[in-house]
């Protein structure tokens, strides 16, 4: 095995380019893998006008260079890979790409993002590339003077017609909602009904995708009237959506039903260790700007499980002599009374015996990894190792009992 | 990689007797541009099988529509002057493609 990163960040779009960078600032060695360039949706989306302090003429590709290029200035590795499997099981994670390239590191952030859904409309997925599409910034020049039909009424939906309008010679959008409903922010809706080259059909869905070899037109269902007609396009594109790109992840890690990671505020995922970042989370938005939240929130939370870690290896696991590990809490009593007892022992044992204490509150993942249920608890180590223990009645007979079951430790 | 043209594509792709791999791809698209040093390896590691070459669609737009690539990134393979497979963005796998060139060369 070679070099174990202290954290792999799984995907480079902005959210895992923003953990890039926090990992990186705070000297942890920190690698992102991604399979194409890096950048994700938004490197593949023309205009984006809401990223905060970037308006005028900024695009996304733009704005995804500067992540990349400032991740890499603090010192963040970008490895091309695309991850297919994991291993989640112990301290080291492990990551396994496409190429059976195998990377280690003690803490993971996902940030796989989504893709563009699919409506499976009959002629969608045979004219897939043949003028269907999903990327208005990949396919727009082939539509050049031609006509081309929108499905969807979001914000990228609105933003990314009005892209083609650029390019085609008319772009008619299909809206399911009431006339003059669209989903998209109001500043975008404004600028694509000035647009003289939209055109709008309301109350509407795509039924059908009509081509033998390239797209020829598209039949469209008014869903109040029932009425179908049909219209020549040469392209349609789809922005309905996206879905997470988390089949990898099955079984692995906690998904909801729509499968995107569930998370708490620090971005932890079920797995410790293991946090999420970006368009695959359970979350309210899904932004760039969120995205990259999301990724400087997983690395900080992630340096401080690492700090967890480096202390109790340091303080417990790597101790010459045996150590008394004492889980107590600042409310319990009981807890305060145990760590007397254990120094009394400490102390008579002249240097043979150490102490160390974890308050149970702020480290919940050491003291769930050694089952502790009651506090207080007492681990007794020898070289890394858990040789013995007393769950609740920490007393001066249960300590002596425990240190001399256990080999090589004297009490007094 | 060969660079081919709306000028030099009928003679390098439709009279060449042989397998013909072409990546349609454009500056402008990201994703293409993600692919293009697989696609660089993968004409190298193959290199005297058949004929490997790209077309940037932005300048040769009419032909790529010709060829029925209305969307990229595509990758095509063509076998005594036909089209033999197509790969198209969402089917593109480099195991795949390898797998379809030395079933085409067989």
């Amino acid at each position: 095995m070679e070099q174990v990163y202290d954290i792999l960040v799984v995907g480079g779009g902005p959210g895992g380019l923003a953990a890039g960078i926090y990992g990186s600032r705070a000297r942890l060695k920190t690698a992102v893998i991604e399979k194409g360039r890096p950048g994700g949706q938004a490197a593949t989306t023309e205009e984006m006008e809401n990223y905060p302090g970037f308006f005028g003429k900024t695009t996304g590709p733009d704005i995804m260079k500067q992540f990349a290029a400032h991740a890499q200035h603090f010192g963040t590795e970008i490895i091309q890979g695309n991850v297919v499997s994991l291993e989640l099981e112990g301290p080291v994670k492990k990551v396994v790409t496409s190429k059976g390239q195998v990377y280690a590191a003690h803490c993971l952030i996902l940030a796989p993002g989504a893709e563009p859904r699919s409506l499976n409309i009959p002629g969608e997925g045979k004219l897939r590339g043949k003028g269907v599409s999903y990327c208005a910034t990949c396919d727009a020049d082939f539509f050049e003077d031609l006509d081309v039909a929108v499905v969807g009424n979001g914000d990228a939906a609105i933003e990314e017609a009005m892209y083609l309008t650029k390019f085609a010679n008319e772009v008619t959008i299909i809206v399911i909602h009431d006339e003059g409903v669209l989903d998209c922010n109001k500043a975008s809706a404004e600028k694509a009904f000035k647009n003289q080259k939209i055109k709008w059909i309301w109350s509407s869905v795509l039924e059908e995708i009509v081509g033998d070899e390239l797209v020829e037109s598209v039949r469209i269902k008014n869903i109040k009237s029932g009425e179908i007609t049909e219209k020549e396009v040469n392209g349609v594109f789809f922005f309905v959506g996206t879905v997470p790109k988390t089949e990898f992840l099955k079984g692995r890690v906690e998904l909801d039903q729509h499968n995107y990671i569930v998370t708490n505020e620090l971005m932890e995922t079920s797995v410790p260790g293991v946090y999420a970042a970006g368009d695959a989370r359970q979350k309210y938005l899904r932004q760039v700007v969120t995205a990259a939240a999301d990724g400087a929130i997983a690395a900080v939370a992630a340096e401080k499980y690492l700090a967890e870690l480096e202390s109790f290896r340091e303080q417990v696991l790597e101790v010459e002599t045996p150590v008394l590990l004492a889980f107590w809490a600042p409310q319990v009593e009981e807890s305060i009374a145990a760590i007397g007892i254990l120094e009394a022992a400490v102390a008579q044992s002249g240097g043979r015996l150490a102490l160390a204490k974890l308050d149970t509150y702020r480290n919940k993942k050491t003291a769930d990894a050694y089952q502790v249920q009651a506090i207080p608890t007492v681990l007794l180590f020898e070289d890394g190792q858990v040789k013995g223990r007393i769950d609740r009645n920490v007393t001066r007979e249960a300590v002596e009992a425990l240190l001399q079951s256990a080999s090589g430790a004297t009490a007094s | 990689m060969i660079e081919l043209t709306k000028e030099n594509f009928e003679q390098e792709v439709l009279q060449y007797p042989g397998v013909v791999f072409v990546d349609f791809w454009s500056p402008k698209c990201e994703p293409c541009l993600g692919l293009l040093p697989e696609v660089e390896s993968f004409a190298e590691q193959n290199g005297g099988k058949a004929k490997f070459c790209k077309l940037d669609t932005a300048g040769n737009k009419r032909l790529a529509i010709a060829q029925k690539v209305m969307g990229i990134p595509a990758f095509v393979f063509y076998r005594n002057g036909e089209k033999a497979f197509v790969f198209d963005k969402d089917q593109i796998d480099m195991e795949a493609v390898q797998a379809k060139l030395d079933e085409l060369l067989q």
